[in-house]
């Protein structure tokens, strides 16, 4: 997939609406016999590799499932401390799977609104006059487009870098943003967004774009 | 020499590291190079970092392309040669040498994308 998801923010900064497509993140199962040589820390309500990179597992890579069921942030799913029960050695042999740790509702609010503090900072930093703020945010792994309609809302999509016809998916949204949200009675200005056709049309739309953007090669 | 410039270094660093922390949570696979630029409507700002900390930005024209090279260069010619291998030079404060500053201003003017302009 290449567009990874869509999101819009508010006047305020507070996110109205996300929308994540299926990304295929890099996930690693392996057996372990204890001791384990890898360091796990706790951050944020989650179970982290801080040391030992090896096979697949990297730094920053979380615990997502011990012997096949997932794990519930910190603890299993049966209510024990994860690191409790990996220090424990009658445990092993255990097999547990890693990977980049998805992001939670209220990461993805705190990382709306920090966005939002972002662009309005990189049109303060413009050398020249009158700059808008971020419409672009490039790495090497995506490409974070931005659109900020002139009531204030933005329109932020993350795709792969190589995905092109993003700044027409973006007026395409808007689009379908005040014709299913804001014309529908029901809905708040400011508010999150739940209006049904609102998702039917997104969805929509990006399977549009992704096939009519160029992909590189090997796709 | 007084730098006029401070705030906007404060606010330029403070921005940079909020956006690397940003990239990182947000990214849907491990990433290697990291956060490389980001555009305004009116300028581009390219960014490289070493694995020292050591951070290179240049704010651009928009219709410049990826100049990671550049950056690099400006890094591993100009500021390891003429800062890090001057006994003089303390490092981790404002450089103050003047080769330095006429070597990257004419290494800046010197390449494809700089035309001077009027400003």
């Amino acid at each position: 997939m290449a567009i990874f998801s869509v999101f819009v923010v508010n006047k305020a900064g507070g996110l109205i609406y996300h929308h994540d497509s299926y990304a295929p993140r890099a996930e690693a199962e392996k057996t372990f016999s204890y001791p384990l040589d890898l360091l796990l820390k706790l951050h944020d309500e989650r179970v982290l590799v801080a040391f030992g990179q090896r096979d697949g597992i990297r730094v920053g890579h979380a615990v997502l499932a011990i012997n096949g069921t997932d794990v519930n942030g910190k603890y299993t799913y049966d209510g024990k401390e994860v690191l409790e029960y990996l220090g424990n050695p009658a445990n092993y042999p255990v097999s547990i799977r890693f990977g980049r740790p998805r992001l939670t509702s209220n990461e993805k609010l705190m990382l709306a609104s920090m966005f939002h503090s972002l662009f309005a900072i990189g049109s303060q930093l413009s050398p020249e006059q009158g700059s808008s703020g971020i419409e672009m945010l490039e790495t090497d792994t995506f490409k974070l487009h931005c659109f900020q309609t002139l009531t204030g809302i933005k329109f932020v999509v993350l795709a792969d870098p190589r995905q092109a016809g993003i700044d027409s998916l973006l007026r395409k949204i808007y689009e379908i943003y005040s014709d299913f949200a804001l014309k529908n009675p029901f809905y708040s200005l400011e508010m999150p967004i739940r209006c049904e056709l609102f998702d039917q049309n997104l969805k929509l739309a990006l399977e549009v774009a992704e096939k009519a953007g160029t992909f590189g090669p090997g796709s | 020499m007084e730098c006029v410039y401070t705030t906007e270094f404060k606010l330029m660093y403070g921005m940079l590291f909020s956006i690397r922390s940003f990239v990182s949570k947000m990214s849907p696979l491990d990433m290697k190079d990291g956060f490389l630029a980001f555009q305004t409507s009116r300028y581009k700002l390219h960014y490289y970092e070493t694995p020292t900390g050591i951070k290179v930005v240049m704010n651009t024209d928009l219709g410049v392309g990826p100049i990671r090279d550049v950056l690099h260069h400006i890094y591993s010619a100009l500021y390891v040669e003429l800062v890090v291998k001057n006994p003089l030079c303390p490092l981790g404060q404002t450089v103050q040498s003047e080769l330095f500053r006429s070597r990257l201003d004419s290494y800046v003017r010197s390449l494809s994308f700089f035309s001077a302009r009027a400003g």
